[in-house]
């Protein structure tokens, strides 16, 4: 699927180009876009490095462990491929964690950790897992609590009440996740009835 | 207001600080260990660059030729129809896609109708309340090279699209139009 959005994308660019007149246009981005993925790629450099750093210390200091504890009857729920001793555990609450307080940038470095073990536990196989797709699924239905860089925005303009939407945000982040969950097991029973059949 | 930007400034110096003195009671060599983990960032960030820069400029072709506009104009009736205002359609459609794109439409969205205008809000919301789909999904999967993404991507712009709907219910519920 993401191969035919991608060659849609490029394709009907093209065309839609061709037929309108804006070739000049795709032309200019084309290798600018380029760049600017290779640069968002490298920036991502200093904080994946800082993270890691501090990720790694915290292994080796058993407070991953201590966190998947913690949220053990949740996460066991969720990810039933996952043991619940395994990194792979600690990761993804870390992750979890650090997307509910909005800190984008740590929870990166972390979900990737998470799915690096994710991957061996589905023999280093270059399809996506099951609780991998769970995972994503959560992790792209933005579970926030504080949404720091729309109240950044909204006190750019002036807002009388900067915070009054993290209500809202709340509701229906919470809406689309759980929604996001049981979108998921959906796809999973369809996937385990056609493999049956 | 004042909580939360000092919870948010906070947090992660204190989040810092509480690692690292917890792992000095641990009798963990940190400074070792800080460089042995962040030795990983390098291969990682560099793993990504072949998925992003494939999928960003494809984003990019289609946005830069025109053709994301006239989508999105094509399918701004039905939604208006079923009650979508459509100042907000652009914006619910590239957020999946695009998230320096969705940020800019909802920054200009703001200054337009204002932050505390019913549109302000629901901009706001629908901000908060949904993530950058396709840019998670190439970050993640390209860093360890998933080649096959599964129902990932269904499952993710379906979750887009409840996250959407919910946002327009809920911001109409509580500040009305």
């Amino acid at each position: 699927m993401v191969n035919l959005i991608w060659v849609f994308m490029f394709v009907f660019g093209i065309l839609y180009a061709a037929i309108n007149g804006t070739m000049e246009e795709v032309n200019k981005v084309l290798f600018k876009s380029a760049q600017e993925a290779v640069t968002i790629s490298l920036g991502l450099i200093s904080i994946l490095v800082f993270w890691l750093g501090l990720m790694n210390i915290a292994k080796k200091a058993g407070l991953l462990e201590k966190l998947s504890d913690l949220f053990k009857p949740v996460a066991k729920r969720l990810f039933p491929d996952i043991p619940a001793d395994h990194p792979a555990m600690g990761y993804i609450l870390s992750n979890m964690v650090a997307n509910l307080f909005g800190l984008g940038n740590a929870a990166t470095p972390m979900g990737i950790k998470a799915m690096e073990q994710m991957k061996k536990l589905n023999a280093d196989r270059d399809d996506a897992s099951r609780s991998m797709i769970t995972f994503l699924a959560i992790n792209t239905s933005s579970l926030t609590i504080i949404p720091t860089t729309v109240i950044a925005i909204r006190m750019n303009y002036d807002s009388l009440s900067p915070t009054d939407i993290v209500g809202t945000t709340l509701i229906a982040t919470a809406c689309s996740t759980f929604a996001a969950i049981m979108i998921d097991r959906y796809f999973y029973q369809r996937r385990q009835r056609r493999r049956r059949s | 207001m004042g909580l939360v930007s000092a919870i948010s400034i906070w947090i992660l110096p204190c989040l810092i600080g509480f690692v690292l003195i917890y792992a000095t009671f641990k009798r963990v060599s940190t400074y070792e260990e800080f460089v042995e983990g962040g030795k990983e960032g390098f291969s990682i960030a560099v793993s990504i660059i072949p998925y992003l820069v494939g999928m960003l400029v494809a984003i990019t072709v289609f946005r830069a030729s025109g053709a994301l506009a006239f989508m999105i104009d094509s399918i701004k009736p039905f939604l208006t129809a079923i009650g979508v205002p459509s100042e907000i359609v652009p914006l619910a459609l590239i957020r999946p896609i695009s998230g320096t794109g969705a940020l800019a439409m909802t920054s200009d969205l703001i200054s337009t109708y204002g932050p505390d205008s019913f549109i302000g809000r629901l901009a706001s919301t629908m901000q908060g309340s949904t993530d950058t789909t396709l840019y998670i999904l190439t970050v993640y999967f390209g860093a360890v090279g998933i080649k096959r993404m599964g129902d990932a991507l269904k499952v993710g712009l379906l979750a887009d699209l409840v996250g959407i709907i919910c946002a327009i219910i809920v911001v109409t519920l509580v500040f009305g139009s």
